[in-house]
């Protein structure tokens, strides 16, 4: 729970300072990736990244550029830290979660660095509040080692057409069945629950596709428990991209307009599920 | 089989669906020369509903040639393949029914805007014919009246209301809450709606009559009647046969057959041909002409006494308070022996409601104690499981 304690003063040892006038703009890309309550802050003078992972087979970042914030100030190249999610997204929005037009709380975020605990100042109105968090050791986040040369096959879709297909995915299917080929079926997203099986295939020339590029037939099925999560950033973003490489391994990068219409991203890297498919 | 559904039929077979859901879990599917026939049943049988579909319904239909087809599946995975009924309309230009023997699969494919296409593979189960037997034309009341109008009558009831009840006369008929004798007396709320029969399309009443069914039935046929704009008509006869609510067009032709509550002691009737039965209910008021006197004994009583178990024997007074209910009135000109009577005048003194417990009386929920019952009322109570104890004959003046 947020902290209330007298507000700090002097910047001179923070490593890292970041301000918002729209605190929104970065409590909103952070719900799209909440499924675990522990993240990975990773800022560099590019801007902010957030890593949550679960078991080890699906990891999901949030990229915040350096120029989507009002202040963006970083004494080293690397600033990483561990923080709880769940209690960082309940301070990001204790002034409440809707939106009244024209007013927006303030977010200025502090760190110390190493040991020091994340301080967050927000303002809404006159009010202040100021929260610290308690950091821990960053974790060594999941290398998936997807390399853009490794890719074989990608699409990039409409977000439109997708959150329809999402949202009527079947849930009694263990797992999410992902083709993608030059031929047909080009792009379909099966399930296999208990009243048999469903799939929705979307054409290459429909105009719903931006981009197809797929040089092989691929077929790989990921475990719809690891994948269900990824439908908040879904429901965020205007486009999606979706890529296979050689292993099977998957790559689903969402572009996500915040309320002034900067662009940020959130990406997810997913393993494919062991068993053997058949057919 | 080989059936192709476009543009707003999507939708229509959608709700069908929906609707037939709202009877069983399990949906019959049946391609005949006539139409592909969507049926359901409750676990009780004692609801059915048919959807018949014609040819010209669809843009292709081919149906298994030689042997008859017949399946049926769990509804909800059908419901599934229609999800958002409201962008139905929006996004998908067709839907293709394909069935694939070998496969044992039944394949239901959306043709969807932007090209994009959902194909559902659905097992399904050979199953038996499901037919209810009935004949409409033979009913001896029959009303037909626009969906908004039932649809705007049946909302002023709870939607946890189990069964309603609806009473005919030459020029009337009522809709009421159906009150178990079970339901604690000083907690029932009655609700009664009259309506004119100018306000229905049809008005045929052959016969003065009170029948009770299910009302979450009606309203599963309600919902499909009101997105398609159909008038309902809606067929019956005494307490106990069926009830049949029919909406037809040039390409479609909807029954839901539902049971009614039995006015005797009839049991369920478990006929293999599904004619539907009621089980064994409290009749709703039956009482001889002689012992009108005792009632009124009784709800005098009751009313003075206020709420008593043992009211004491007193003088008649048929002039009692009855404010409301012209209904009453048709009660008691149905007898279970059939006999007439002359009506009673009651209508005196409208300076208080009626007594609730006398208005239940006369709605067929049977009073908690015994000492206010007339023979006619032990007689009938004898059909009663619960209150089969109340045997002692009140001996009234």
């Amino acid at each position: 729970m947020p902290l209330s304690t007298q507000s700090q003063t002097g910047d001179d040892n923070y490593v890292l300072v970041a301000s918002l006038d729209n605190v929104r703009n970065l409590s909103n890309i952070l719900k799209a990736i909440t499924f675990k309550d522990h993240a990975i802050f990773n800022a560099t003078p590019n801007g902010l990244k957030v890593t949550v992972e679960d078991s080890k087979c699906l990891q999901a970042n949030a990229f915040i550029q350096a120029e989507i914030f009002q202040e963006f100030t970083i004494r080293e190249d690397s600033v990483g830290f561990q923080v709880n999610l769940t209690v960082l997204l309940d301070c990001l929005t204790i002034f409440g979660g809707s939106t009244v037009p024209g007013v927006a709380t303030a977010l200025r975020m502090c760190y110390n660095g190493y040991g020091y605990p994340l301080t967050l100042f927000l303002e809404e109105c006159g009010v202040v509040t100021v929260c610290k968090i308690n950091t821990q050791e960053p974790d060594e986040p999941i290398d998936f080692e997807f390399c853009s040369t490794n890719v074989t096959n990608k699409v990039i879709l409409q977000s439109e057409s997708l959150k329809e297909a999402f949202s009527e995915l079947d849930m009694t299917s263990e797992v999410l069945q992902i083709t993608m080929s030059p031929s047909q079926p080009y792009f379909r997203l099966s399930t296999f629950g208990n009243s048999g099986n469903a799939h929705y295939d979307y054409p290459k020339d429909s105009d719903m596709m931006e981009l197809f590029q797929c040089t092989k037939t691929q077929s790989n099925r990921y475990k719809m428990s690891l994948l269900k999560p990824s439908t908040k950033a879904l429901a965020l973003s205007c486009k999606v991209s979706v890529r296979t490489d050689g292993r099977g391994f998957l790559s689903l990068q969402y572009l996500v307009r915040n309320d002034d219409g900067q662009i940020c991203f959130v990406e997810y890297y997913c393993c494919p599920d062991e068993e053997v498919e058949e057919e | 089989m080989d059936c192709v559904v476009t543009g707003g039929n999507v939708k229509v077979l959608a709700k069908a669906i929906h609707s037939l859901s709202r009877i069983g879990d399990e949906l019959y599917l049946e391609p005949q020369e006539n139409g592909l026939a969507l049926r359901s049943v409750n676990s009780s049988r004692s609801a059915y509903a048919c959807f018949l579909f014609s040819p010209l319904f669809f843009s292709r239909y081919t149906i298994p040639c030689g042997h008859a087809f017949r399946c049926k599946m769990a509804i909800k995975c059908v419901q599934a393949v229609f999800r958002s009924l409201s962008s139905l309309e929006k996004t998908v230009e067709k839907c293709h029914i394909e069935l694939d023997g070998e496969k044992s699969r039944l394949t239901f494919t959306l043709h969807c805007k932007h090209g994009l296409l959902k194909t559902h593979n659905l097992s399904f189960q050979d199953s038996e014919s499901l037919q209810a037997v009935f004949d409409k034309e033979s009913c001896a009341n029959m009303l037909r009246a626009q969906p908004r109008l039932l649809v705007d009558t049946v909302l002023h009831f709870p939607p946890s209301l189990e069964e309603v009840s609806v009473s005919v006369s030459g020029e009337r008929v009522w809709f009421r809450n159906h009150v178990d004798d079970e339901a604690e007396q000083s907690k029932a709320m009655l609700t009664e709606l009259c309506l004119s029969s100018d306000e229905f399309d049809h008005f045929a009443v052959g016969a003065q009559t009170s029948i009770t069914f299910c009302l979450k039935e009606l309203r599963g046929l309600l919902v499909f009647a009101e997105s398609t704009g159909l008038p309902v008509s809606v067929y019956f006869d005494e307490p106990g046969r069926p009830l049949v609510l029919s909406v037809t067009d040039s390409v479609l032709e909807v029954n839901f057959v539902l049971a009614t509550l039995s006015d005797d002691s009839n049991l369920r009737n478990h006929n293999n041909n599904n004619t539907k039965q009621a089980r064994s209910p409290p009749p709703p008021d039956d009482f001889m002409n002689d012992d009108i006197d005792s009632y009124l004994i009784a709800m005098e009583t009751s009313e003075l006494a206020g709420p008593s178990d043992a009211p004491a024997p007193r003088s008649p007074s048929p002039n009692h308070t009855l404010t409301t209910q012209p209904s009453v009135a048709i009660h008691r000109r149905r007898l279970e022996s059939g006999e007439e009577e002359e009506e009673e005048e009651e209508t005196e003194d409208t300076e208080r409601p009626p007594n609730k417990k006398f208005r239940s009386l006369f709605f067929g929920s049977v009073c908690p104690s015994d000492s206010q019952l007339t023979n006619q009322t032990i007689k009938s109570q004898e059909v009663l499981a619960s209150d089969s104890d109340d045997d002692t004959q009140a001996s009234l003046p």
